[in-house]
C-alpha cells in the first residue's frame, strides 16, 4: 500500500499559542524560517520534536505545532540525547542560545557534539542573555559594558564555531536571522547531515544588544565583511566581489581579483577540518592586524562518523538478536539451592 | 592426623581483615557462597576503604568482610565477631574492639613485622602477638606467607603472583575449621582463571594447602558445626543489594513491557547497578553514563518522554545535582526512578560508610513545593521489591519516585527466595491513543482517578504538545501565571503524590502487637539490627513492638492508628533525625529520636541497650 503524507504548510507548523518575543526580536525571523523548511522534509507532523533550554529563544518550541519540550536551563541537549538514544527514528531539534549552550550547558553541549547523535541544534547567538535582561554573555566581547559589567566584561569570548570543531562536532555553520534564504539553505542542510549538526545563528536582541551584528546585515559594509563559503567553490568577497582569499601556508591572506585569478584562491572544501579551522578564527575586529570577512555557511561537514543513536542501538540490536532474556533465570542467578 | 574436636554452634560471626590488596573481599563473598550453599542464614557487611590502593599496611588501608552465618534467622552481620582473621597488624589494630573477649584470632605472623608495625604505626616492642596484650583471646599464629611461599615454590611464578594466593590459604583453612565443602571456591578458581592455568593450579593448592594446615597440625583444638537454617522451603540464591535493584528494575521493565533506560555517572555505592545493569542490554536495558549526573538526570527525562521506563542513578552528591531536573520531571508529570544509594555526607563526606542522611533531601531537596513519592529498602532482598515498586508507582501515576537505599545494604549480602516472574505485581502501562483531524484537541494535563495525566509520545499521530518546567494550566497544559492555577496545580501535584497512598499495602508490625508500651519505628537499612534488638527485649519480657516503614512518602493509611496505639514511639536513624521530625509534624506525637551518625550500622546491643534506657 502507498501511503501519501499530506503536504504540510508552514501554518500546520504554528501552534494556537501567542508569539511573546519583543518587536523586532531576531527570533521570529529563526521561527518563520523553521516553519518554512519543515513542510519540504516529507515528514509527518508527529515526528519532530523540539526540545529547548531556557532563554528567550528557548521559548521557541511554545509556537510550533510539533512535539516539545521547554526544559531547564542548558540541559536541552541532555534530553535529546536521551530522547534520541531511545527513539532514534524521530526528528530532534534543539534550540538553544548562547548562554544556554556556551555557559550553563557548555559541559553537555561538547558532550554531545563528541557523541554525535543525530540531532539538529540551532544555537541562537545574540551574544547577550535576553531573558534575564542583558547582561553579557559568553559570546559577549571582550570589554561589553552591561548591567552586571559596568566598567566592561573582562571575559575573552567563546567562539562557538571553534568550540564544536574542538568538540568534533561532524557539522557545523553559521547563518543569521536577516538573511531569511541563506537561513533556510543552512538549516535544511544541517536537517539532512546524519549526525550533530550545529547551526550558528547570529540573531539580533534589539533590546538588550542591538546591532550586535550589523556590519553583516546593514547594506553598506555587508558585503566587506561577509564571506559566503559554498562547496568547491573560491572564497570571494567585497563590495564588488572584488577581493578573495588565499592560503599562504596555513596562512590565509587577503588578495585583490585584479592581482589574482579566481583559480588561485582559497576553494572551500567543507571535508577539510584543518581549513574549517582556519575558517573559524578568520577575526572581525577591525583593528586586528589578522582581520578577515567573517564566514558564513557551512564550515565543515564529516559524514563518515557514526551516529551515537546507531551504535548505541547496534549494540542493543546485537544483545537482542536472540529474543528478549529469560527473567526467570536472570533472578535465578548461576548458583541456587533448595530449603526443603 | 588433628584430634580436633567437633562442636555445634548456632551462629558465628567471623571477620576477615587485611588490607585492601589482600582479597579479604573475595575471601570473604566465596565462603558467604558455601555457608548459602549449606543452607545457613546469614547476612554479610562489606567494610572496605574509600581509596582503591590505600596506602600498603596502613590503617587507612584495611578492608574488612564479615560475615554472620547460622542455623537460626540471621538478621544482620553481627555486632561483634567470634573469629577475626587478620593479615596485617593494621588489621588486628583496626578490628580487635569488634571482636568478642576470648574470641579466636588468627593471625598472619608475616603481616606483624618490624616494616608492618611502623606501618601501622605500633612502636616495635609492642607486637602484640608477642607481648601478651592478646591473652584474653583464643591467639593463632600461623606465616601464611611462608607457607604458602612454600607450597608455590616450584609453581614458576613470580613473589608477587605467589603472595596473591594468601587469601586462599586462610580460606582453605576456614572452610576446614566449619565442616565446609569447598566445591563451590574450586570451581569459582577454575573459572575466573581458566586462561592462566599456572594461577590456577596455584590457588587451588593453596586453598588445599589451607584445608590440610587446620588437618594436620594440633593448633585448633575444635572444628564447629554449623546446621542449616530452618527456613522457609524454596529455592534460594544469595544476593547483594545492588544486584537486587538491579533485578528489581529489570523486572519492572519485563512486566511493564517496556524498554528500561538508566542514564548514570558513576559514584560510590551506586556505581554496581549500572555494572548489572549493562550486563543485561538483552532485556531491552538501555544504560546510558554521561557526562555528569545533570545530564544523566536528563537524558533519561528524555527517555522517558520517549516511552521508556526510566531511572537515574546516584548517592547523595549526584542527587543534589539532579534536584533542578526532579523539580522538572515534577512539572513535566512523567515517570521517572531515582535511586539515592545513600552514604555518609555531606558533600563527599565517608564515600564507603552507610547513612541514612538524605531523607530530607529526597523529601524537601528542592525548589518550590516539589512533592515526589519516596520509598525504601530494609535489605538487600529488599532492594529487589522496593525497587520494582518505584517503578510501578511511577508508571502508573505518571510521577518522579524516589528509591532509597543505603551504602550497608547495597554492599551487603543474604540469601534470596526470589520470586517467580509470573507472581510479580503486574504493572500496567497505557499510552495514549493517536487522534485523527476531527478528534477534539489532545488535553496533555487532562486527569485520571490517580490524577495521573497521559503519557503521550511523540511520534503519535494528532497528540503534538509542549510540555515544559513553566507552570502550566491544568488541563490543556498551556503556560499559565493565573495565581489561582498556580495554587491550583500545586495542591494537585501534592494530592496526586497523596493519592498514591490508595494503591500501596497497609503497614504492618515486624514485631510485636499493634499496642503497647514502646514502638520501635525504623526505615531503610537499619531493618536487621532493630529487629534483632525487638526480638532480644521481647524475649526478655519487655512489652515492645517494632514497624518498618518501606513506604515513606506518603506513609501507608493506617500508620498514625499504629502510632497511636503505643505510649512511647521511638525512631532509630543513621542520621541526625529526619524520619523522626516528619513523623512528629504529621501526627502530633512526641517521637523519640535515636541517632547515630559514624557512618556504621547500627549494632542490636546498642539499640537494646538504648530502649531499656528509655523505657526505665
Ligand atoms: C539554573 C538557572 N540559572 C539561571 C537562570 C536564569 N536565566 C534564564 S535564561 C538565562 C540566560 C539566557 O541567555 P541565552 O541562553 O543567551 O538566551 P537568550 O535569552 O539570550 O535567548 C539565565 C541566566 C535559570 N533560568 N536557571
Ligand atoms: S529580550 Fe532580546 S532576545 Fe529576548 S525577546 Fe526581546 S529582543 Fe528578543
Ligand atoms: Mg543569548
Amino acid at each position: 500500500m502507498e501511503t501519501t503524507i499530506e503536504k504540510l504548510t508552514s501554518k500546520d507548523f504554528a501552534s494556537d499559542q501567542e508569539v511573546r518575543w519583543c518587536p523586532g526580536c531576531g527570533d521570529y525571523s529563526i521561527l518563520k524560517q523553521v516553519q518554512t523548511v519543515l513542510p519540504d522534509l516529507g515528514r509527518p507532523k508527529e515526528e519532530f520534536v523540539f526540545i529547548s533550554g531556557i532563554g528567550c529563544s528557548s521559548r521557541f518550541p511554545y509556537y510550533m505545532d510539533t512535539f516539545g519540550m521547554h526544559s531547564i536551563h542548558g540541559r536541552a541537549t541532555a534530553i535529546a540525547t536521551g530522547l534520541k538514544a531511545t527513539r532514534p527514528e524521530l526528528s530532534v531539534w534543539i534550540i538553544t542560545g548562547d548562554g544556554d549552550s556556551m555557559s550553563i550547558g557548555g559541559n553537555h553541549f561538547i558532550h554531545m557534539l563528541r557523541r554525535n547523535p543525530d540531532v539538529n541544534v540551532l544555537l541562537f547567538n545574540n551574544q547577550i542573555y535576553g531573558l534575564t535582561k542583558g547582561q553579557y554573555s559568553p559570546t559577549s566581547e571582550q570589554g561589553k559594558v552591561t548591567k552586571s559589567t559596568p566598567m566592561g566584561s573582562v571575559d575573552y569570548p567563546f567562539n562557538p564555531i571553534a568550540l564544536a570543531l574542538g568538540a568534533d562536532a561532524t557539522f557545523v555553520a553559521r547563518t543569521l536571522d536577516r538573511d531569511p534564504k541563506h537561513q533556510q539553505a543552512v538549516i535544511k542542510r544541517g536537517y539532512e547531515h546524519k549526525g550533530t549538526s550545529m547551526v550558528e545563528i547570529y540573531q539580533n536582541c534589539n533590546v538588550f544588544n542591538d546591532g550586535a551584528f550589523e556590519v553583516y546585515t546593514e547594506k553598506g559594509s555587508k558585503k566587506e565583511n561577509i564571506l559566503l563559503m559554498e562547496n568547491g567553490k573560491p572564497l570571494i568577497f567585497g563590495a564588488n566581489d572584488d577581493k578573495g582569499i588565499m592560503l599562504d601556508g596555513f596562512k590565509p591572506i587577503i588578495v585583490n581579483l585584479a592581482d589574482v585569478s579566481a583559480n588561485d584562491l582559497w576553494i572551500h572544501d567543507e571535508t577539510d577540518l584543518v581549513k574549517a579551522t582556519i575558517l573559524s578564527r578568520f577575526y572581525d575586529d577591525p583593528t586586528h592586524p589578522d582581520h578577515k570577512p567573517r564566514p558564513f555557511g557551512v564550515f565543515y561537514v564529516n559524514s563518515n562518523k557514526n551516529t551515537f543513536d546507531e551504535l548505541f542501538n547496534n549494540q542493543m540490536d546485537a544483545a537482542m538478536a536472540k529474543g528478549l532474556g529469560d527473567l526467570d533465570k536472570l533472578i535465578a542467578g548461576n548458583e541456587t539451592w533448595v530449603v526443603n | 592426623m588433628s584430634s580436633s574436636v567437633d562442636k555445634e554452634l548456632e551462629s558465628v560471626v567471623i571477620r576477615f581483615a587485611g588490607d585492601s590488596g589482600d582479597g579479604m573481599q573475595l575471601t570473604g563473598t566465596q565462603f558467604t557462597n558455601a555457608a548459602a550453599l549449606f543452607g545457613n542464614d546469614l547476612a554479610t557487611f562489606p567494610d572496605f576503604p574509600a581509596e582503591i590502593r590505600a596506602p600498603i599496611g596502613t590503617l587507612a588501608g584495611v578492608s574488612g568482610f564479615q560475615i554472620h552465618f547460622g542455623s537460626t534467622k540471621i538478621n544482620t552481620p553481627g555486632d561483634m565477631s567470634d573469629v577475626l582473621v587478620v593479615m596485617n597488624v593494621a588489621a588486628l589494630k583496626a578490628n580487635l574492639k569488634g571482636l568478642v573477649k576470648g574470641g579466636v584470632i588468627i593471625a598472619n605472623s608475616d603481616g606483624f613485622d618490624s616494616k608492618n608495625m611502623r606501618l601501622a604505626n605500633v612502636p616495635e616492642d609492642q607486637n602484640p602477638l608477642t607481648d601478651g596484650s592478646l591473652a584474653e583471646y583464643d591467639l593463632k599464629v600461623i606465616d601464611v606467607t611462608k607457607i604458602t611461599r612454600a607450597a608455590l615454590a616450584d609453581s614458576g611464578l613470580g613473589t608477587k603472583e605467589i603472595d596473591r594466593c594468601k587469601n586462599m590459604f586462610v580460606l582453605g583453612l576456614i572452610y576446614w575449621m566449619y565442616h565446609r565443602s569447598m566445591d563451590s571456591s574450586i570451581e569459582f578458581i577454575k573459572s575466573k582463571f581458566k586462561k592462566n592455568e599456572a594461577v590456577m593450579t596455584a590457588n587451588l593448592k593453596v586453598l588445599q594447602a589451607g584445608w590440610s594446615y587446620g588437618e594436620t597440625t594440633e593448633m585448633f583444638a575444635n572444628r564447629y558445626t554449623v546446621a542449616p537454617a530452618k527456613m522457609n522451603a524454596g529455592v534460594y540464591r544469595s544476593i547483594m543489594g545492588n544486584q537486587a535493584a538491579a533485578l528489581g528494575l529489570v523486572s519492572a521493565s519485563v512486566k511493564s513491557g517496556l524498554p528500561l533506560f538508566y542514564g548514570t555517572y558513576p559514584i560510590t555505592p551506586a556505581s554496581d547497578i549500572l555494572h548489572e545493569l549493562s550486563r543485561h542490554k538483552n532485556f531491552n536495558i538501555k544504560t546510558f553514563q554521561a557526562e555528569d549526573e545533570i545530564a544523566a538526570i536528563c537524558s533519561s527525562i528524555g527517555a522517558s518522554f520517549g516511552g521508556n521506563l526510566a531511572i537515574t542513578g546516584s548517592s547523595g552528591p549526584g542527587i543534589a545535582l539532579k534536584g533542578e531536573a526532579i523539580g522538572l520531571a515534577t512539572m513535566l508529570e512523567l515517570p521517572l526512578v531515582i535511586v539515592n544509594v545513600q552514604r555518609a555526607g555531606p558533600s563527599t563526606g565517608l564515600p564507603t560508610k552507610t547513612e541514612q542522611a538524605d531523607l530530607m533531601q529526597a523529601y524537601f531537596g528542592r525548589n518550590g513545593e516539589c512533592p515526589v513519592v519516596i520509598v525504601a529498602a530494609q535489605s538487600p532482598v529488599d532492594c529487589f521489591n522496593m525497587a520494582y515498586e518505584a517503578c510501578r508507582i511511577a508508571l502508573e501515576h505518571m510521577i518522579p519516585v524516589f528509591f532509597l537505599s543505603d551504602g550497608y545494604i547495597a554492599n551487603g549480602s543474604e540469601p534470596w527466595l526470589f520470586p517467580q516472574t509470573k507472581d510479580l505485581q503486574d504493572i500496567k502501562v497505557e499510552f495514549a491513543p493517536e487522534r485523527g483531524n476531527n478528534d477534539d484537541k489532545f488535553m496533555p494535563y487532562l486527569r485520571d482517578e490517580k490524577l495521573s495525566r497521559p503519557w503521550a509520545l511523540p511520534g503519535t499521530k494528532g497528540l503534538e504538545h509542549r510540555i515544559g518546567g513553566l507552570e502550566k494550566q491544568n488541563v490543556t497544559g498551556n503556560i499559565s501565571y493565573d495565581p489561582n492555577n498556580h495554587e491550583q496545580m500545586v495542591l494537585l501535584r501534592q494530592e496526586k503524590v497523596d493519592r498514591v497512598a490508595d494503591y500501596i499495602p497497609l503497614q504492618t508490625m515486624d514485631n510485636g502487637p499493634e499496642t503497647g508500651d514502646l514502638l520501635i519505628l525504623g526505615w531503610g537499612g537499619t531493618y536487621g539490627a532493630l529487629k534483632t534488638a525487638t526480638a532480644i527485649l521481647r524475649g526478655e519480657g519487655l512489652n515492645v513492638s517494632h514497624a518498618h516503614l518501606r513506604y515513606i512518602n506518603p506513609f501507608p493509611k493506617n500508620l498514625g492508628e499504629i502510632l497511636k496505639g503505643f505510649k512511647t514511639v521511638v525512631v532509630p536513624e543513621l542520621n541526625n533525625g529526619q524520619l523522626v521530625k516528619i513523623i512528629r509534624d504529621k501526627y502530633f506525637i512526641d517521637a523519640i529520636p535515636y541517632n547515630k551518625i559514624q557512618g556504621l550500622p547500627f549494632m542490636s546491643t546498642e539499640v537494646v541497650n538504648k530502649i531499656k534506657e528509655i523505657l526505665a
